[in-house]
C-alpha cells in the first residue's frame, strides 16, 4: 500500500508528465531493442535445439522418417499444394490455389465468429442474470451444469444439427465458452469494487445507470481476459470439429494426412495450428492492450 | 440556510439479528450547523466510516433519527456527497468526465457538463489535467478530482472519509490547506473523519471524539483558534494534548478489550 502511494504521488507523474531529456528516451529505446533481441535469441535457441535434435535423430536413422518426418521435410511439403485438394469437400469449400492459406482463413474465421458470438451472448445473458434476480435463479443452475462440458463433446450434436460446414464449427466454439462466459460475467459483476458503486449512488445514479456506466465498463477487462484464456480452448474446439466432420480447415488437413498416411502433411498442419494459435493469442493481447489501455496502470 | 445535519439517538448494528452482531454506533447525538466544519476522530474501528455512510444514506441506521435540513435521510442524495479514502475515480474516464459524471447521470448535455466540469477542475487547480486519466494523476491530484466531482453536483454537505489518509505527509499538508481554501466562504458544510489529531485540530470548527466500538460521543470541543492556523504554538499544543489524552485512554480500553476477546477466543478453541 505504501509503495503504491509513493508511486502515485511522485514517481509516476514525474515520468509521465515531465518532459524527458532526449538522451534518456534513446537509452530507453536502446534497452528495449536489446531486451527484445535477447528474448528472440532464447526463442531461437528453444526451438532450434528441439528441431536440431529432431533433424539429427532423423539423419542418424534413429527415428522412422515415415512416422516422424524431420521438420525440413514436412515444411517443404507446403510446396506440394495439389494434395490439399484431395478431399472432395475441401475442394468445394476452399477452392483457391493456395489451399493452405484458405484453410487457415477458414479456421480462423470460424474461431473468431464463434468467440464473438459467445462473448456477446455470454455478456448479454450474464448481465440479465446479474440484474434480474429471477433470471439468475432460473438460469444459473442450468448454466453451471452445462459449462463444464468440453467443446469437443458438443461436436456430434453440432454435426447432426448444423450438418457439415462452417456453422457446425462455429457452434462448437460458441457453446464451448458461452456458458463459462455467462458465469464469469455474473461473477465479475459481483466483484466490482463496492466503492465504485457507492460513488455512483452518492452522485445520484439509479440502478440502471450504475449498471450501464459503472458495472459494465468495470467488468469488461475481466471478460476480455476470460475470452483470451478461452481462445486456446476455442481453437482446439474448431480443429477437433474440422477433424471429425467439417472436412475443411487446418484440422481437416491434419486428418487428410493421416488418412493418406502422409505424416508430412499431418505435421505441416500441426505446425500451422501451433503458429496460427500463437499469433491469434498475440494479436488478442495487442487488442487488449489498446482497448483497455487504462487497465495496465490501475492494476499493476 | 442549507446544510444542516441532525442525528438523534443514532445506532447502527452490523448483521443485526444474527449471531454475528457487531454494534458499530450507539446512541449518537450530533447536530451540524450550516457551513460548519466538523471533524470526527476516534480509535480505529470506532464506526467513523459507518457514521458517514449513514449520513450519506448508503446504509440505514438500526435506530435513531437522521435529518438533513429537517428531512429524514433514507437514500443517497446529490446534496450530500461522500468522498472516499480509497481511490474512487473511474479509471476508464478522464478527469473531466469523472467530474462531470454526476451531471451526466442527471442527463445534462455533453457540452454544458464539460464546461462545468472544467470550471470545477480549475477551482481545484487541475484545469490543464482535464484529459488525463486517473492513473496519470498522483494520489493527491486524484483526491482533488474526487472533491471536484462532489462539488460539481452541487452538494451542500461534503462527507469526507479519511480522504487524505493514503497520501504522504507533504501532500497531506497541501491537501489540508487546499480543502480549507475551497471550503472557506463556500458556505458548504463539511463532516470530516480522520484518526489524525493534528489534522482534526488544524481543520475543524469543532472536533467530536468517538469512543472505541461501539462508537459513542465521548467529547465535543469547539476549536477556538483564528484561521489560517499554525500547527505550532501553545494553543495548538493545548488542543492537541487534550485530544491525545482523551484518545489514549480510549485506545487503551479498546486494546484491552481486544486482547480479552482474543484471549477468550483462544480459550474456546
Amino acid at each position: 500500500m505504501i509503495g503504491r502511494v509513493e508511486a502515485e504521488a511522485g514517481v509516476r507523474p514525474a515520468s509521465r508528465l515531465a518532459s524527458r531529456p532526449p538522451g534518456a528516451t534513446r537509452a530507453q529505446a536502446w534497452r528495449r531493442v536489446r531486451e527484445a533481441a535477447q528474448a528472440g535469441v532464447w526463442w531461437v535457441l528453444s526451438i532450434g535445439i528441439a528441431v536440431g535434435a529432431w533433424e539429427g535423430a532423423a539423419a542418424l536413422n534413429l527415428i522412422n522418417p515415415i512416422i516422424l518426418p524431420p521438420p525440413h521435410e514436412f515444411i517443404g511439403e507446403i510446396r506440394n499444394q495439389a494434395q490439399f485438394l484431395m478431399p472432395a469437400v475441401g475442394v468445394e469449400r476452399t477452392g483457391a490455389n493456395f489451399v493452405a492459406l484458405t484453410a487457415i482463413a477458414a479456421s480462423v474465421q470460424r474461431v473468431l465468429t464463434g468467440l464473438f458470438l459467445a462473448f456477446v451472448g455470454g455478456v448479454f445473458t450474464g448481465t440479465l442474470a446479474f440484474y434480474f434476480d429471477i433470471v439468475r435463479k432460473l438460469t444459473l443452475p442450468l448454466v453451471t451444469l452445462l459449462a463444464p462440458i468440453a467443446p469437443v463433446a458438443w461436436i456430434p450434436l453440432a454435426i447432426v444439427a448444423f450438418g457439415i460446414g462452417d456453422w457446425s464449427a462455429i457452434f462448437v466454439v460458441f457453446v464451448g465458452i458461452y456458458f463459462t462466459l455467462t458465469l464469469a460475467t455474473v461473477k465479475a459483476m459481483t466483484n466490482v469494487d463496492p466503492v465504485y458503486l457507492d460513488a455512483a449512488r452518492v452522485l445520484g445514479a439509479r440502478r440502471m445507470q450504475t449498471m450501464i456506466y459503472v458495472v459494465l465498463p468495470a467488468t469488461i477487462p475481466a471478460l476480455f481476459d476470460l475470452v483470451r484464456m478461452n481462445l486456446f480452448g476455442a481453437w482446439m474446439g474448431v480443429l477437433a470439429a474440422e477433424m471429425v466432420g467439417v472436412n475443411t480447415g487446418l484440422g481437416a488437413i491434419v486428418m487428410v494426412g493421416r488418412q493418406m498416411m502422409n505424416m508430412n502433411l499431418t505435421f505441416l498442419g500441426m505446425a500451422m495450428i501451433g503458429l496460427v494459435g500463437y499469433l491469434l493469442d498475440a494479436a488478442f493481447g495487442q487488442v487488449q492492450r489498446r482497448v483497455l489501455w487504462w487497465r495496465r496502470a490501475t492494476e499493476l | 440556510m442549507k446544510g444542516t445535519l441532525s442525528c438523534t439517538g443514532l445506532s447502527k448494528v452490523w448483521n443485526a439479528d444474527t449471531e454475528r452482531e457487531v454494534p458499530a454506533l450507539e446512541d449518537i447525538d450530533i447536530d451540524v450547523h450550516p457551513g460548519e466544519f466538523v471533524v470526527i476522530i476516534g480509535p480505529s474501528g470506532c464506526g467513523k466510516s459507518t457514521f458517514l455512510k449513514l449520513l450519506a444514506g448508503l446504509e440505514a441506521p438500526t435506530a435513531g433519527r437522521l435529518l438533513h435540513d429537517g428531512h429524514p435521510i433514507t437514500a443517497p442524495d446529490v446534496n450530500r456527497s461522500l468522498i472516499f479514502q480509497q481511490p474512487s475515480l473511474y479509471p476508464w474516464l478522464s478527469a473531466r468526465d469523472n467530474v462531470a459524471f454526476g451531471l451526466k447521470l442527471q442527463g445534462m448535455a455533453r457540452a454544458e457538463r464539460r464546461r462545468r466540469a472544467d470550471e470545477y477542475l480549475r477551482q481545484v487547480g487541475l484545469r490543464e489535467f482535464a484529459t488525463k486519466h486517473p492513473h496519470e494523476l498522483s494520489g493527491g491530484m486524484q483526491q482533488r478530482v474526487a472533491i471536484a466531482r462532489a462539488l460539481c453536483v452541487g452538494a451542500d454537505i461534503l462527507l469526507m472519509d479519511e480522504p487524505f489518509a493514503a497520501l504522504d505527509v507533504q501532500t497531506r499538508y497541501q491537501m489540508q490547506s487546499f480543502l480549507l481554501d475551497i471550503w472557506h466562504g463556500s458556505g458548504k458544510t463539511v463532516v470530516f473523519v480522520t484518526h489524525h489529531i493534528d489534522e482534526a485540530v488544524y481543520l475543524a470548527d469543532r472536533v467530536v471524539v468517538l469512543t472505541a466500538r461501539p462508537g459513542r460521543v465521548l467529547d465535543s470541543v469547539a476549536i477556538d483558534m483564528p484561521r489560517p492556523r499554525s500547527v505550532i504554538g501553545p494553543e495548538f499544543e493545548r488542543y492537541r494534548a487534550h485530544f491525545i489524552e482523551r484518545l489514549r485512554a480510549e485506545v487503551a480500553r479498546a486494546f484491552e478489550e481486544q486482547e480479552l476477546v482474543e484471549m477468550l477466543d483462544t480459550r474456546i478453541k
